[in-house]
Protein backbone atom coordinates (compact mmCIF):
# COMPACT_ATOMS: atom_id res chain seq x y z
CA UNK A 1 0.00 0.00 0.00
CA UNK A 2 1.84 2.85 -1.05
CA UNK A 3 1.31 6.25 0.23
CA UNK A 4 1.54 9.28 -2.45
CA UNK A 5 1.12 12.83 -0.22
CA UNK A 6 0.41 15.39 -3.08
CA UNK A 7 1.18 19.05 -2.27
CA UNK A 8 -0.97 18.71 0.86
CA UNK A 9 -1.67 22.06 3.00
CA UNK A 10 -3.76 22.17 6.23
CA UNK A 11 -4.10 25.66 8.15
CA UNK A 12 -5.29 25.84 11.50
CA UNK A 13 -7.22 28.55 12.89
CA UNK A 14 -8.26 29.85 9.26
CA UNK A 15 -10.11 33.45 9.47
CA UNK A 16 -8.55 34.68 12.86
CA UNK A 17 -5.74 36.25 13.66
CA UNK A 18 -3.77 33.53 15.22
CA UNK A 19 -4.45 31.31 11.20
CA UNK A 20 -1.06 29.33 10.62
CA UNK A 21 0.09 27.32 8.01
CA UNK A 22 0.71 23.76 9.71
CA UNK A 23 1.52 22.36 6.68
CA UNK A 24 2.69 24.03 3.33
CA UNK A 25 2.90 21.89 -0.18
CA UNK A 26 4.25 18.59 1.35
CA UNK A 27 5.27 16.34 -1.59
CA UNK A 28 6.05 12.36 -0.43
CA UNK A 29 6.42 9.17 -1.51
CA UNK A 30 6.44 6.13 0.80
CA UNK A 31 6.56 2.92 -0.74
CA UNK A 32 5.57 -0.54 0.73
CA UNK A 33 7.58 -2.04 3.57
CA UNK A 34 9.70 0.99 4.48
CA UNK A 35 10.68 1.69 7.93
CA UNK A 36 10.45 5.48 8.27
CA UNK A 37 11.33 8.54 10.83
CA UNK A 38 9.29 11.32 10.48
CA UNK A 39 11.42 14.12 12.66
CA UNK A 40 11.37 17.64 13.87
CA UNK A 41 10.87 20.23 16.33
CA UNK A 42 7.41 20.54 18.09
CA UNK A 43 5.23 22.66 16.31
CA UNK A 44 7.45 21.36 12.93
CA UNK A 45 3.71 19.23 11.84
CA UNK A 46 4.83 16.02 12.12
CA UNK A 47 1.64 15.40 14.28
CA UNK A 48 -0.75 17.27 11.42
CA UNK A 49 0.97 15.49 8.53
CA UNK A 50 0.49 11.93 9.88
CA UNK A 51 -3.32 12.94 11.20
CA UNK A 52 -3.87 13.57 7.63
CA UNK A 53 -2.99 10.27 6.91
CA UNK A 54 -5.69 8.44 8.49
CA UNK A 55 -8.31 11.91 7.34
CA UNK A 56 -8.49 12.96 11.22
CA UNK A 57 -7.80 16.47 9.57
CA UNK A 58 -8.98 17.79 6.00
CA UNK A 59 -6.32 19.51 4.26
CA UNK A 60 -7.37 22.63 2.56
CA UNK A 61 -5.54 21.75 -0.58
CA UNK A 62 -4.04 19.13 -1.93
CA UNK A 63 -4.57 15.40 -1.07
CA UNK A 64 -3.27 11.76 -0.01
CA UNK A 65 -3.32 8.48 -2.51
CA UNK A 66 -3.28 5.28 -0.62
CA UNK A 67 -2.76 2.44 -3.00
CA UNK A 68 -3.57 4.76 -6.07
CA UNK A 69 -7.25 6.17 -4.19
CA UNK A 70 -7.67 9.07 -2.88
CA UNK A 71 -8.63 9.16 0.86
CA UNK A 72 -10.51 12.85 0.66
CA UNK A 73 -12.72 11.53 -1.83
CA UNK A 74 -16.10 11.82 -0.73
CA UNK A 75 -17.28 8.28 -1.37
CA UNK A 76 -13.92 6.77 -0.14
CA UNK A 77 -14.38 4.14 2.49
CA UNK A 78 -12.76 5.55 5.51
CA UNK A 79 -13.49 2.07 7.49
CA UNK A 80 -11.05 0.16 4.77
CA UNK A 81 -8.70 3.52 5.44
CA UNK A 82 -8.31 2.68 9.37
CA UNK A 83 -8.36 -0.79 9.19
CA UNK A 84 -5.18 -0.51 6.90
CA UNK A 85 -3.52 2.85 8.39
CA UNK A 86 -2.85 2.03 12.05
CA UNK A 87 -2.63 5.07 13.88
CA UNK A 88 -1.48 5.46 17.22
CA UNK A 89 -0.90 8.70 19.05
CA UNK A 90 1.09 10.64 21.75
CA UNK A 91 0.45 9.13 25.04
CA UNK A 92 -2.13 6.39 23.83
CA UNK A 93 -2.36 4.75 27.28
CA UNK A 94 -4.30 8.05 27.77
CA UNK A 95 -7.36 6.50 25.74
CA UNK A 96 -7.31 2.99 27.39
CA UNK A 97 -11.10 2.95 28.38
CA UNK A 98 -12.61 -0.85 29.27
CA UNK A 99 -12.62 -2.78 32.07
CA UNK A 100 -10.16 -5.04 31.10
CA UNK A 101 -6.68 -4.85 29.06
CA UNK A 102 -8.43 -7.98 26.34
CA UNK A 103 -11.82 -5.83 26.27
CA UNK A 104 -10.04 -3.23 25.20
CA UNK A 105 -7.54 -4.31 22.35
CA UNK A 106 -10.75 -5.98 21.58
CA UNK A 107 -12.52 -2.78 20.74
CA UNK A 108 -10.35 -2.04 17.20
CA UNK A 109 -11.08 -5.43 15.60
CA UNK A 110 -14.90 -4.97 16.63
CA UNK A 111 -15.21 -1.67 15.44
CA UNK A 112 -14.37 -3.36 11.69
CA UNK A 113 -17.47 -5.41 12.13
CA UNK A 114 -15.56 -8.97 12.57
CA UNK A 115 -17.61 -11.28 15.01
CA UNK A 116 -16.36 -11.80 18.45
CA UNK A 117 -14.44 -14.97 18.04
CA UNK A 118 -11.85 -13.58 15.34
CA UNK A 119 -11.73 -10.07 17.37
CA UNK A 120 -10.65 -11.93 20.27
CA UNK A 121 -8.01 -13.94 18.26
CA UNK A 122 -6.69 -10.62 16.90
CA UNK A 123 -6.36 -9.46 20.45
CA UNK A 124 -4.22 -12.38 21.85
CA UNK A 125 -2.31 -11.92 18.79
CA UNK A 126 -1.27 -8.68 18.92
CA UNK A 127 -0.92 -8.61 22.73
CA UNK A 128 1.74 -11.41 22.15
CA UNK A 129 3.42 -8.99 19.12
CA UNK A 130 3.71 -6.75 21.91
CA UNK A 131 5.31 -9.03 24.66
CA UNK A 132 2.49 -9.03 26.72
CA UNK A 133 2.06 -12.37 29.15
CA UNK A 134 -0.99 -14.03 29.72
CA UNK A 135 -1.58 -12.95 33.45
CA UNK A 136 -1.95 -9.03 32.20
CA UNK A 137 -4.55 -9.87 30.10
CA UNK A 138 -7.43 -9.55 32.31
CA UNK A 139 -5.83 -6.92 34.89
CA UNK A 140 -7.68 -3.31 34.65
CA UNK A 141 -5.57 -1.50 32.44
CA UNK A 142 -5.26 1.09 34.44
CA UNK A 143 -3.38 -0.95 37.08
CA UNK A 144 -0.33 -1.53 34.79
CA UNK A 145 2.91 0.15 34.65
CA UNK A 146 3.40 3.32 32.24
CA UNK A 147 5.29 0.88 30.21
CA UNK A 148 2.61 -1.85 29.71
CA UNK A 149 0.04 0.92 29.38
CA UNK A 150 1.50 2.37 26.32
CA UNK A 151 2.35 -1.87 24.73
CA UNK A 152 -1.44 -2.34 25.59
CA UNK A 153 -2.62 1.08 23.73
CA UNK A 154 -0.23 -0.05 20.90
CA UNK A 155 -1.63 -3.82 20.90
CA UNK A 156 -5.00 -2.03 20.49
CA UNK A 157 -4.05 -0.50 17.03
CA UNK A 158 -2.20 -3.61 15.87
CA UNK A 159 -5.16 -5.89 16.64
CA UNK A 160 -7.04 -4.47 13.65
CA UNK A 161 -4.11 -5.78 11.71
CA UNK A 162 -3.00 -2.44 9.49
CA UNK A 163 -0.95 -2.85 6.59
CA UNK A 164 1.01 0.57 7.64
CA UNK A 165 1.70 1.34 11.21
CA UNK A 166 2.26 4.78 12.43
CA UNK A 167 3.88 5.81 15.78
CA UNK A 168 3.51 9.48 17.24
CA UNK A 169 6.21 9.61 19.88
CA UNK A 170 5.98 5.96 21.14
CA UNK A 171 9.13 6.84 23.43
CA UNK A 172 7.79 10.12 24.82
CA UNK A 173 8.17 9.90 29.26
CA UNK A 174 9.60 6.62 29.00
CA UNK A 175 12.70 5.76 31.02
CA UNK A 176 15.81 4.60 29.15
CA UNK A 177 14.46 0.49 29.47
CA UNK A 178 11.26 1.11 28.47
CA UNK A 179 12.05 3.14 25.50
CA UNK A 180 14.34 0.65 24.08
CA UNK A 181 12.10 -2.50 24.72
CA UNK A 182 9.45 0.14 22.91
CA UNK A 183 11.54 0.63 19.64
CA UNK A 184 12.74 -3.06 19.81
CA UNK A 185 9.37 -4.12 19.30
CA UNK A 186 8.66 -2.09 16.27
CA UNK A 187 11.78 -3.12 14.32
CA UNK A 188 10.86 -6.46 15.49
CA UNK A 189 7.10 -5.99 14.04
CA UNK A 190 8.09 -4.17 10.95
CA UNK A 191 10.59 -7.27 9.90
CA UNK A 192 7.85 -10.20 11.31
CA UNK A 193 5.24 -8.43 9.41
CA UNK A 194 6.25 -6.51 6.30
CA UNK A 195 4.86 -3.50 7.56
CA UNK A 196 5.16 0.07 6.81
CA UNK A 197 5.97 2.05 9.73
CA UNK A 198 6.26 5.41 9.80
CA UNK A 199 7.88 6.56 13.68
CA UNK A 200 7.43 9.71 14.70
CA UNK A 201 10.28 11.56 17.01
CA UNK A 202 12.21 14.70 17.80
CA UNK A 203 15.33 12.26 19.35
CA UNK A 204 17.49 11.66 16.23
CA UNK A 205 19.18 9.10 18.87
CA UNK A 206 15.84 7.07 19.12
CA UNK A 207 15.35 6.46 15.13
CA UNK A 208 18.75 6.22 13.45
CA UNK A 209 19.04 2.64 15.06
CA UNK A 210 15.88 1.53 13.05
CA UNK A 211 14.66 3.79 10.20
CA UNK A 212 15.98 3.00 6.52
CA UNK A 213 15.04 7.15 5.70
CA UNK A 214 14.89 10.10 8.14
CA UNK A 215 12.45 12.97 6.74
CA UNK A 216 12.88 15.87 9.12
CA UNK A 217 10.38 18.36 8.88
CA UNK A 218 10.87 21.96 9.75
CA UNK A 219 8.13 25.45 9.94
CA UNK A 220 5.51 22.41 7.80
CA UNK A 221 7.87 21.87 5.00
CA UNK A 222 10.30 18.96 4.27
CA UNK A 223 13.60 20.00 5.14
CA UNK A 224 15.55 16.79 4.64
CA UNK A 225 15.10 13.45 2.89
CA UNK A 226 17.15 10.94 3.09
CA UNK A 227 18.67 8.02 4.79
CA UNK A 228 20.22 8.02 7.95
CA UNK A 229 23.93 8.88 6.47
CA UNK A 230 22.40 11.53 4.02
CA UNK A 231 20.51 12.97 6.68
CA UNK A 232 23.12 13.11 9.35
CA UNK A 233 25.62 14.51 6.72
CA UNK A 234 24.16 17.56 7.24
CA UNK A 235 23.98 17.84 10.78
CA UNK A 236 25.00 21.94 10.79
CA UNK A 237 22.06 22.57 9.28
CA UNK A 238 20.32 20.51 11.81
CA UNK A 239 21.67 22.39 15.01
CA UNK A 240 20.41 25.89 13.03
CA UNK A 241 16.75 24.35 12.98
CA UNK A 242 17.01 23.25 16.64
CA UNK A 243 17.79 19.31 15.82
CA UNK A 244 21.07 17.90 16.57
CA UNK A 245 22.61 14.59 15.00
CA UNK A 246 23.39 11.55 16.82
CA UNK A 247 26.31 12.04 19.42
CA UNK A 248 28.17 9.55 17.14
CA UNK A 249 28.11 11.80 14.25
CA UNK A 250 29.68 14.66 16.77
CA UNK A 251 32.79 12.41 17.84
CA UNK A 252 33.58 11.34 14.19
CA UNK A 253 33.12 14.54 12.88
CA UNK A 254 35.82 15.76 15.35
CA UNK A 255 37.67 12.61 15.43
CA UNK A 256 38.37 12.96 11.37
CA UNK A 257 39.06 16.82 11.39
CA UNK A 258 41.74 15.56 13.94
CA UNK A 259 43.46 13.58 11.24
CA UNK A 260 41.80 10.33 11.80
CA UNK A 261 40.34 7.93 8.97
CA UNK A 262 37.50 7.03 10.59
CA UNK A 263 33.94 7.25 8.86
CA UNK A 264 31.87 10.31 9.54
CA UNK A 265 28.63 8.38 8.24
CA UNK A 266 28.64 6.47 10.68
CA UNK A 267 25.04 6.67 12.54
CA UNK A 268 25.46 3.96 15.15
CA UNK A 269 27.37 3.36 17.93
CA UNK A 270 28.12 -0.41 16.44
CA UNK A 271 29.76 1.00 13.24
CA UNK A 272 31.60 4.11 15.16
CA UNK A 273 33.46 1.48 17.18
CA UNK A 274 34.38 -0.58 14.04
CA UNK A 275 35.63 2.12 12.25
CA UNK A 276 37.16 3.76 15.29
CA UNK A 277 39.05 0.90 15.45
CA UNK A 278 40.09 -0.20 11.86
CA UNK A 279 41.41 3.83 11.93
CA UNK A 280 44.04 2.89 14.93
CA UNK A 281 44.75 -0.36 13.19
CA UNK A 282 45.86 1.22 10.13
CA UNK A 283 47.79 3.67 12.18
CA UNK A 284 49.56 0.72 13.69
CA UNK A 285 48.38 1.20 17.94
CA UNK A 286 46.82 -1.51 18.27
CA UNK B 1 -15.36 20.40 15.23
CA UNK B 2 -14.97 21.98 18.73
CA UNK B 3 -12.83 24.56 17.29
CA UNK B 4 -15.61 26.57 16.09
CA UNK B 5 -17.63 27.08 19.35
CA UNK B 6 -16.70 30.60 19.63
CA UNK B 7 -19.05 31.51 22.92
CA UNK B 8 -16.74 32.63 25.86
CA UNK B 9 -13.52 32.26 23.96
CA UNK B 10 -11.08 34.96 24.36
CA UNK B 11 -9.95 36.83 20.67
CA UNK B 12 -6.51 38.09 20.94
CA UNK B 13 -6.19 41.86 19.30
CA UNK B 14 -4.82 45.26 20.78
CA UNK B 15 -7.42 47.67 21.26
CA UNK B 16 -8.94 50.05 23.63
CA UNK B 17 -11.98 47.49 24.79
CA UNK B 18 -9.16 44.84 25.27
CA UNK B 19 -6.80 47.27 27.60
CA UNK B 20 -9.97 48.10 29.37
CA UNK B 21 -10.30 47.53 33.48
CA UNK B 22 -12.06 44.57 33.54
CA UNK B 23 -14.22 46.39 36.11
CA UNK B 24 -15.17 48.69 33.52
CA UNK B 25 -16.45 45.66 30.90
CA UNK B 26 -18.16 43.84 34.16
CA UNK B 27 -19.87 46.98 35.01
CA UNK B 28 -20.77 47.58 31.63
CA UNK B 29 -21.79 44.80 30.63
CA UNK B 30 -24.30 44.40 33.61
CA UNK B 31 -25.96 48.03 32.78
CA UNK B 32 -26.03 47.40 29.35
CA UNK B 33 -28.12 43.81 29.67
CA UNK B 34 -30.44 46.04 32.34
CA UNK B 35 -30.92 48.51 29.99
CA UNK B 36 -32.43 45.93 27.55
CA UNK B 37 -35.57 45.09 29.58
CA UNK B 38 -36.31 48.94 30.14
CA UNK B 39 -38.04 50.06 27.16
CA UNK B 40 -39.91 48.18 24.20
CA UNK B 41 -40.03 50.48 21.66
CA UNK B 42 -37.79 50.02 18.27
CA UNK B 43 -35.80 53.40 18.95
CA UNK B 44 -34.86 52.54 22.09
CA UNK B 45 -33.43 49.21 20.47
CA UNK B 46 -31.66 51.13 17.85
CA UNK B 47 -29.73 53.13 20.25
CA UNK B 48 -28.67 50.25 21.86
CA UNK B 49 -27.78 48.16 19.05
CA UNK B 50 -26.01 51.87 17.88
CA UNK B 51 -24.59 51.67 21.25
CA UNK B 52 -23.24 47.77 20.79
CA UNK B 53 -21.78 48.34 17.19
CA UNK B 54 -19.44 51.54 18.24
CA UNK B 55 -18.15 49.24 21.06
CA UNK B 56 -18.00 46.13 18.42
CA UNK B 57 -15.90 47.94 15.99
CA UNK B 58 -14.04 50.00 18.91
CA UNK B 59 -12.99 46.11 19.85
CA UNK B 60 -11.81 45.09 16.50
CA UNK B 61 -13.21 41.64 16.58
CA UNK B 62 -14.07 40.77 13.88
CA UNK B 63 -18.15 40.63 13.25
CA UNK B 64 -17.81 37.31 11.02
CA UNK B 65 -16.15 35.75 14.03
CA UNK B 66 -18.87 36.88 16.51
CA UNK B 67 -21.46 35.34 14.53
CA UNK B 68 -19.68 32.37 13.87
CA UNK B 69 -20.26 31.83 18.23
CA UNK B 70 -24.21 32.18 17.92
CA UNK B 71 -24.96 29.41 15.66
CA UNK B 72 -24.78 27.47 18.63
CA UNK B 73 -27.48 29.70 19.95
CA UNK B 74 -29.42 29.94 17.40
CA UNK B 75 -31.70 26.78 18.42
CA UNK B 76 -32.37 28.32 21.33
CA UNK B 77 -33.50 31.89 19.97
CA UNK B 78 -35.80 30.31 17.26
CA UNK B 79 -37.85 28.33 20.24
CA UNK B 80 -38.00 31.23 21.73
CA UNK B 81 -39.03 33.33 19.03
CA UNK B 82 -41.93 30.47 18.27
CA UNK B 83 -43.40 30.20 21.67
CA UNK B 84 -43.86 33.85 21.76
CA UNK B 85 -44.85 33.75 18.19
CA UNK B 86 -47.61 31.03 18.23
CA UNK B 87 -48.69 31.34 22.15
CA UNK B 88 -49.45 35.12 22.58
CA UNK B 89 -52.73 35.83 23.48
CA UNK B 90 -54.41 38.85 21.01
CA UNK B 91 -56.01 39.35 17.97
CA UNK B 92 -55.69 36.67 16.08
CA UNK B 93 -54.55 37.06 12.51
CA UNK B 94 -54.21 33.20 11.51
CA UNK B 95 -54.93 30.08 13.73
CA UNK B 96 -53.97 26.35 13.29
CA UNK B 97 -55.02 24.13 16.13
CA UNK B 98 -53.75 25.68 19.35
CA UNK B 99 -51.12 27.90 17.56
CA UNK B 100 -52.60 31.45 17.49
CA UNK B 101 -50.68 34.14 15.15
CA UNK B 102 -51.46 37.41 16.69
CA UNK B 103 -50.61 40.86 16.36
CA UNK B 104 -49.63 41.21 19.98
CA UNK B 105 -47.67 37.49 19.73
CA UNK B 106 -45.51 38.88 15.96
CA UNK B 107 -44.51 42.44 18.37
CA UNK B 108 -43.19 40.50 21.38
CA UNK B 109 -41.16 37.72 19.24
CA UNK B 110 -39.55 40.67 16.87
CA UNK B 111 -38.74 41.98 20.25
CA UNK B 112 -37.39 39.34 21.95
CA UNK B 113 -35.22 38.24 18.68
CA UNK B 114 -33.59 41.55 19.38
CA UNK B 115 -33.70 41.67 23.00
CA UNK B 116 -31.77 38.23 22.94
CA UNK B 117 -29.87 38.89 19.92
CA UNK B 118 -27.57 41.67 21.72
CA UNK B 119 -27.93 40.44 25.29
CA UNK B 120 -25.47 37.15 23.65
CA UNK B 121 -23.94 39.40 21.37
CA UNK B 122 -23.12 42.15 24.35
CA UNK B 123 -21.69 39.60 26.99
CA UNK B 124 -20.01 37.51 24.61
CA UNK B 125 -18.23 40.89 23.38
CA UNK B 126 -16.93 40.94 27.50
CA UNK B 127 -15.28 37.57 27.01
CA UNK B 128 -14.02 37.85 23.60
CA UNK B 129 -11.62 40.95 24.73
CA UNK B 130 -11.18 40.02 28.68
CA UNK B 131 -8.70 36.97 29.19
CA UNK B 132 -10.04 34.57 31.48
CA UNK B 133 -7.81 35.72 34.41
CA UNK B 134 -8.75 39.39 34.10
CA UNK B 135 -12.31 38.53 34.11
CA UNK B 136 -11.66 36.65 37.60
CA UNK B 137 -9.77 39.04 38.94
CA UNK B 138 -12.75 42.06 38.49
CA UNK B 139 -15.20 39.62 39.87
CA UNK B 140 -13.18 39.67 43.01
CA UNK B 141 -12.62 43.10 42.95
CA UNK B 142 -16.14 43.80 42.34
CA UNK B 143 -17.37 41.58 45.04
CA UNK B 144 -15.36 41.75 47.68
CA UNK B 145 -17.21 44.26 49.62
CA UNK B 146 -19.31 40.63 50.61
CA UNK B 147 -16.17 39.45 52.37
CA UNK B 148 -17.90 41.58 55.20
CA UNK B 149 -20.92 38.99 55.32
CA UNK B 150 -18.22 35.85 55.40
CA UNK B 151 -18.60 35.09 51.81
CA UNK B 152 -15.66 33.43 50.80
CA UNK B 153 -14.73 35.77 47.35
CA UNK B 154 -11.36 35.05 46.41
CA UNK B 155 -12.23 31.17 46.86
CA UNK B 156 -14.67 31.42 44.42
CA UNK B 157 -12.93 33.65 41.64
CA UNK B 158 -10.38 31.06 42.06
CA UNK B 159 -12.94 28.78 41.55
CA UNK B 160 -13.88 30.44 38.48
CA UNK B 161 -10.58 30.89 37.04
CA UNK B 162 -9.53 27.29 37.33
CA UNK B 163 -12.96 26.27 36.18
CA UNK B 164 -12.80 28.53 32.69
CA UNK B 165 -8.63 27.76 32.24
CA UNK B 166 -9.90 23.97 32.00
CA UNK B 167 -12.37 24.47 29.23
CA UNK B 168 -9.95 24.75 26.18
CA UNK B 169 -7.80 22.44 27.91
CA UNK B 170 -10.73 19.63 28.60
CA UNK B 171 -12.06 21.06 24.61
CA UNK B 172 -7.98 19.76 23.08
CA UNK B 173 -8.35 16.44 25.29
CA UNK B 174 -11.52 15.68 24.19
CA UNK B 175 -10.72 16.41 20.28
CA UNK B 176 -7.26 14.24 20.89
CA UNK B 177 -9.48 11.13 22.36
CA UNK B 178 -12.12 11.85 19.73
CA UNK B 179 -9.26 11.30 17.31
CA UNK B 180 -7.69 8.61 18.80
CA UNK B 181 -10.42 6.81 18.72
CA UNK B 182 -12.09 7.34 15.30
CA UNK B 183 -8.18 6.02 14.15
CA UNK B 184 -9.60 2.66 15.92
CA UNK B 185 -12.55 2.75 14.58
CA UNK B 186 -14.75 4.26 16.58
CA UNK B 187 -17.96 6.14 14.63
CA UNK B 188 -19.47 8.84 17.10
CA UNK B 189 -21.76 10.10 13.67
CA UNK B 190 -23.95 7.07 13.84
CA UNK B 191 -27.75 8.08 13.64
CA UNK B 192 -28.90 5.97 15.84
CA UNK B 193 -28.97 7.76 19.43
CA UNK B 194 -28.76 4.50 21.31
CA UNK B 195 -25.62 3.56 19.43
CA UNK B 196 -24.44 7.01 19.82
CA UNK B 197 -24.93 6.86 23.60
CA UNK B 198 -22.65 4.28 23.72
CA UNK B 199 -20.00 5.59 21.48
CA UNK B 200 -19.32 8.38 24.38
CA UNK B 201 -17.46 5.43 26.81
CA UNK B 202 -14.89 5.61 24.88
CA UNK B 203 -14.91 9.28 24.83
CA UNK B 204 -16.11 9.82 28.46
CA UNK B 205 -13.95 7.64 30.74
CA UNK B 206 -10.52 8.51 29.29
CA UNK B 207 -11.84 12.20 29.47
CA UNK B 208 -12.56 11.45 33.01
CA UNK B 209 -9.80 10.15 34.06
CA UNK B 210 -7.97 12.54 32.44
CA UNK B 211 -10.06 15.56 34.04
CA UNK B 212 -8.97 14.03 37.47
CA UNK B 213 -5.28 13.14 36.55
CA UNK B 214 -4.84 16.92 35.78
CA UNK B 215 -6.99 18.29 38.71
CA UNK B 216 -4.58 16.06 41.33
CA UNK B 217 -1.74 17.77 39.48
CA UNK B 218 -3.11 21.00 39.75
CA UNK B 219 -3.93 20.84 43.31
CA UNK B 220 -0.36 19.47 44.04
CA UNK B 221 1.21 22.22 42.06
CA UNK B 222 -0.53 24.45 44.38
CA UNK B 223 0.11 22.93 47.32
CA UNK B 224 4.17 23.35 46.59
CA UNK B 225 3.74 26.86 45.82
CA UNK B 226 2.17 26.96 49.86
CA UNK B 227 -1.20 28.10 48.90
CA UNK B 228 -3.24 28.93 51.42
CA UNK B 229 -6.06 30.92 50.14
CA UNK B 230 -6.99 34.56 50.00
CA UNK B 231 -5.85 35.92 53.31
CA UNK B 232 -2.80 38.02 53.07
CA UNK B 233 -2.33 37.79 49.50
CA UNK B 234 -1.40 40.35 47.17
CA UNK B 235 -1.64 40.23 43.25
CA UNK B 236 1.41 40.53 41.03
CA UNK B 237 -0.63 43.14 38.70
CA UNK B 238 -3.08 44.74 40.89
CA UNK B 239 -6.01 46.74 39.17
CA UNK B 240 -5.78 50.21 39.11
CA UNK B 241 -8.13 52.59 37.08
CA UNK B 242 -7.03 54.57 34.16
CA UNK B 243 -7.70 57.26 32.45
CA UNK B 244 -9.78 55.93 29.62
CA UNK B 245 -11.87 53.87 32.15
CA UNK B 246 -12.87 56.93 33.69
CA UNK B 247 -14.31 58.28 30.18
CA UNK B 248 -15.66 54.52 29.36
CA UNK B 249 -18.14 54.88 32.56
CA UNK B 250 -18.79 58.65 31.35
CA UNK B 251 -19.26 56.66 27.84
CA UNK B 252 -21.75 54.11 29.79
CA UNK B 253 -23.62 56.94 31.80
CA UNK B 254 -24.21 59.01 28.87
CA UNK B 255 -26.05 56.04 27.01
CA UNK B 256 -28.01 55.30 30.32
CA UNK B 257 -28.94 58.91 30.44
CA UNK B 258 -30.04 58.78 26.88
CA UNK B 259 -32.09 55.95 27.25
CA UNK B 260 -33.68 57.34 29.91
CA UNK B 261 -34.19 60.20 27.82
CA UNK B 262 -35.67 58.39 24.91
CA UNK B 263 -37.75 56.25 27.37
CA UNK B 264 -39.36 60.15 29.21
CA UNK B 265 -40.46 61.25 25.46
CA UNK B 266 -41.81 57.74 24.06
CA UNK B 267 -43.38 55.99 27.00
CA UNK B 268 -43.90 59.49 29.03
CA UNK B 269 -42.64 58.68 32.23
CA UNK B 270 -39.47 57.26 34.29
CA UNK B 271 -41.14 55.08 36.61
CA UNK B 272 -43.25 53.70 33.54
CA UNK B 273 -39.85 52.25 31.90
CA UNK B 274 -38.64 51.23 35.33
CA UNK B 275 -41.87 49.10 35.45
CA UNK B 276 -42.86 50.37 38.61
CA UNK B 277 -46.37 51.58 37.50
CA UNK B 278 -48.26 49.94 34.36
Amino acid sequence: MPIIVHHLVHEYGTDTKLNTLALDDINLVIPDGQFLGLIGHTGSGKTTLIQHLDALLTPKSGTVYLDGEDIFEKDYDRRKLRSSVGLVFQYPEHQLFETTVFADVCFGPKNLGLDKKEAELRAYDALKLVGLEDEVFYQSPFDLSGGQKRRVAIAGVLAMQPKVLILDEPTAGLDPKGRDEILDCISALHQKKDMTVILVSHSMEDVAKYVERIIVMNKGKVFLDGTPKEVFAHYKELEEIGLAAPEVTYIMHELAAKGMAVDTGATTLEEAKASILAAMKSRGHI
Amino acid sequence: MLRDITLGQYYQEDSVIHRLDPRVKLVGTVFFMISLFMFNNLIGYGLAALFLFGTIKMSKVPFKFMVRGMKAIFLLLLITVFYNLFLTKGDILWQWGFLKLTKQGIETAVYMMIRLTLLIIGSSLMTLTTTPNQLTDGIESLLSPLKIFKVPVHEVAMMMSIALRFIPILMEETDKIMKAQIARGAEFESKNLFKKVKALVPLLVPLLISAFRRANDLALAMEARCYRGGDGRTKMKPLTYKKRDVVAYVVLLLYIVALIAVGIFTEGSLLKILGLVA
